[in-house]
């Protein structure tokens, strides 16, 4: 009779299709198969794709490649904590650092040049959130995520903490330049 | 064992004695949770909206884990424990299986949520909803949710049980009905579900007793997903099956095509599970195969289920409306629906909203790529507002305005307020699901106590549009929360001192369902529905268009690879 009550046939399993229902099922069966093809599609033809390329590894160990990458091209300091800002020629690896309650350290960048981004936490999991961009990543501890990166644009980008990592979350946020 | 029978005068229900207490017992519980998680709302979104600014950061944050709890699993599922037993003990017409296992697994539900609300706001369990490691909470945070877990499994096992006990003992015949069917979804979905929490919590409880050294960061989010997602995945199951319901008690209405919707919840059995890969999107460790086969639930096919509901839903209730006459035009069958009976209006409210506002948005974030763009932004929660509150708290709101007079044996107080609450409640929470994710595309973060960056050594300023947003999310915040502040009110009144009305028979063995005789000749043709094929083009216009919006949007992007 209705939903609530056991189907009035008893062999509804055989019971013809209404045709504007088919002609809805077909469509929406379509739309899935273009949706899926969609992601797939992109990774052949698009240009912005996460990759996921990660290693494990301790914070000990990222900890020394990001100083050595510091201690090699800082060009100057910013804010009263002394924060250097690092240079690295086009092409090169650059690790970011996240950390209760900070991103460590400051990159300037060249516009149109690709560089390899190493992202890893210190402590908890933190949110990679780069500011306008819009680009958001999840960052580990222990684990070593590297991203090819281009920047298309240039200017003073923020890199917001999105993801929940204590009472100063709000406090972690940190810089890049493109220039 | 004796039992007694109860055949509701208004409804035409049978109420078995146990499922009836056992029902008001969740059905309360779980209004008692939304309230907690109601108050705690209040202070999120007034802490959120960037004018009012109420809270300091610790509170909020434990205020902002409390929401999530207790809406997101007790108010939830404690009110799934009760459509549960409602679609298979009274739908089916039978007493409930192993009535006394039902009541310990009910204290047990209760108990855990108890234990885990006392760690919260002790303070120091202010780990949010997900709990991530190695942020660690007290034992009893993870211990409680381990109790209501296994409450709710049991209760899952009662409906099965329920479910052999009809068949057993004959009290219906031919198959299941649909929204029992679709109760037994959610149940099989549930059962998959508390099996991934447990596989995850279990060693995380033991972890915060110290026994286990470390637990990998990215395991947790990969398994605690599979109950962090799903449990949302019973909920639509759930609610779709109350949607059926509604519209069956409503206008009557019988599903389009019992095979259609049968298979669609089939479909959602075989794929649902497969989503908890949302989450994960947008972090390292997983490939993009792996990424691109779970988040599409292989293929879409989860989706292309919930097309289908969307649309045979309201496909059945036109036939309805249509075979009553109303006729004319495309959509007479729908200007003439009972718009003032708050279980139509919130159940419609919860469709529309439901489907273009939740269902769009969470395809669009569950594509691999674009995920990135709002990962950890507002937009999340502002997607799962639409669908959690507007979708499912809405549709059991709904469903309550017909349990009172049916369990509760009571008349719905202050009817005027009932006519305009599902609009009050639901609109006011659909421009809030909007204007987060309005927020969460310019960038917002979610569970972020201060956009203004306070005390940032470099800090960020966000551009004046999402300050606007997020204002706007706490003044219809605050409007939503006047609309559910004042359904609990009118509920909890009229249970305890609206109008009594009239038991109805008791009887001490079932009544049973027959069918009625096969009509010669297969049933009569009915109606066709193009005002429903018309609306549900509207939605896949909506849905094509802000899907390659985002696709435009991430193409403009920083080259990744």
């Amino acid at each position: 009779m209705s939903a609530i009550l056991p189907p009035s046939e008893r062999i509804w399993w055989n019971q013809p299709v209404d045709k504007l229902e088919l002609t809805w099922i077909s469509i929406a069966f379509v739309w899935a198969l273009v949706m899926f093809g969609m992601m797939i599609w992109w990774h052949a033809y698009g240009n912005q794709n996460l990759a996921n390329e990660t290693y494990r590894t301790t914070k000990e160990m990222f900890a020394a490649k990001a100083q050595a990458v510091v201690d090699k091209y800082t060009v100057r300091t910013e804010t009263e904590l002394q924060v250097p800002v690092v240079a690295p020629p086009p092409g090169s690896d650059i690790y970011l650092i996240a950390r209760l309650w900070a991103w460590w350290p400051i990159f300037e960048l060249e516009h149109g040049k690709t560089y390899t981004l190493h992202l890893s936490a210190m402590d908890y999991m933190h949110g990679f959130s780069l500011q306008p961009q819009n680009i958001n990543i999840q960052v580990h501890p222990n684990y070593e995520h590297v991203i090819k990166i281009t920047p298309n644009a240039r200017g003073t980008y923020s890199i917001v903490c999105n993801e929940f990592c204590g009472i100063g979350h709000h406090t972690m946020a940190g810089r890049l330049y493109v220039k | 064992m004796e039992t007694t029978y109860r055949i509701c005068p208004r409804s035409g229900l049978q109420f078995e004695d146990q499922a009836e207490k056992l029902m008001r017992f969740h059905a309360v519980c779980g209004v008692l949770s939304l309230l907690v998680g109601g108050i705690m709302a209040l202070g999120v979104i007034l802490t959120r909206w960037p004018a009012v600014h109420l809270l300091p950061a610790d509170i909020f944050y434990l205020v902002l884990t409390a929401h999530g709890v207790d809406m997101l699993i007790f108010w939830i599922i404690f009110f799934e424990m009760a459509v549960l037993i409602f679609a298979s003990s009274t739908l089916l017409r039978c007493r409930i299986a192993t009535p006394k296992i039902a009541w310990f697994s009910s204290w047990l539900m209760v108990v855990g949520a108890i234990m885990t609300n006392i760690a919260i706001f002790q303070g120091e369990s202010s780990v949010m909803f997900t709990s991530y490691v190695p942020m660690q909470a007290k034992w009893h945070f993870y211990l409680g949710l381990i109790l209501f877990a296994v409450g709710a499994l049991l209760i899952c096992f009662v409906f099965l049980g329920t479910l052999v006990v009809a068949k057993a003992e004959n009290t219906y015949e031919g198959s299941i009905p649909l929204v029992t069917f679709g109760a037994l979804t959610a149940c099989i979905i549930a059962i998959f579900t508390i099996a991934g929490g447990a596989i995850i919590l279990v060693p995380t409880f033991f972890w915060s007793i110290g026994y286990i050294r470390e637990i990998d960061t990215l395991m947790y989010r990969v398994i605690w997903w599979s109950l962090g997602h799903s449990s949302q995945q019973i909920n639509v199951s759930a609610h779709v099956a109350i949607w059926y319901a509604i519209a069956a008690i409503v206008f009557g209405a019988k599903p389009m095509s019992e095979k259609v919707s049968r298979t669609a919840y089939f479909l959602y059995i075989l794929f649902l599970q497969l989503a908890s890969a949302h989450h994960i999107l947008s972090d390292p460790g997983m490939s993009s195969e792996w990424k691109i086969v779970n988040t599409s639930y292989f293929m879409y096919f989860a989706v292309f289920a919930s097309m289908i509901h969307g649309m045979t839903v309201p496909g059945a209730i036109e036939q309805a409306q249509r075979l009553k006459g109303y006729n004319k035009g495309l959509f007479e069958w729908l200007r003439k629906a009972p718009w003032g009976n708050p279980a139509f209006s919130a159940m419609f409210l919860s469709l529309v909203g439901f489907g273009f506002l939740g269902g769009i948005t969470g395809v669009m974030m569950g594509a691999e790529q674009l995920n990135m763009l709002i990962h950890n932004t507002i937009y999340v929660p502002g997607h799962f507002h639409a669908t959690v509150v507007v979708g499912t708290t809405l549709a059991f709101m709904g469903l309550t305005y017909f349990l009172v007079p049916a369990l509760f044996k009571r008349e719905v107080m202050f009817p005027g307020f009932a006519k305009i609450q599902p609009y009050l409640y639901g609109l006011a929470m659909y421009i809030v699901s909007l204007v987060m994710m309005g927020a969460g595309t310019l960038g917002v973060s979610r569970r972020h106590w201060d956009m203004a960056f306070a005390g940032a050594p470099m800090a960020y300023e966000w551009p004046g549009a999402a300050y606007l947003m997020m204002g706007l999310t706490g003044i219809f915040g605050v409007v939503a929360i006047v609309g559910g502040a004042g359904w609990i009110l009118q509920i909890v009144l009229s249970i305890f001192f609206g109008k009594k009305l009239e038991g109805g028979e008791q009887r001490s063995i079932p009544q049973v369902l027959t069918l009625p005789p096969p009509t010669p000749g297969g049933a009569a043709h009915p109606p066709a529905t193009p005002g429903t094929l018309v609306l549900a083009l509207v939605f896949l216009t909506a849905f094509i268009l802000y899907y390659f919006v985002n696709w435009k949007y991430l193409s403009s992007l920083w080259g990744l690879s």
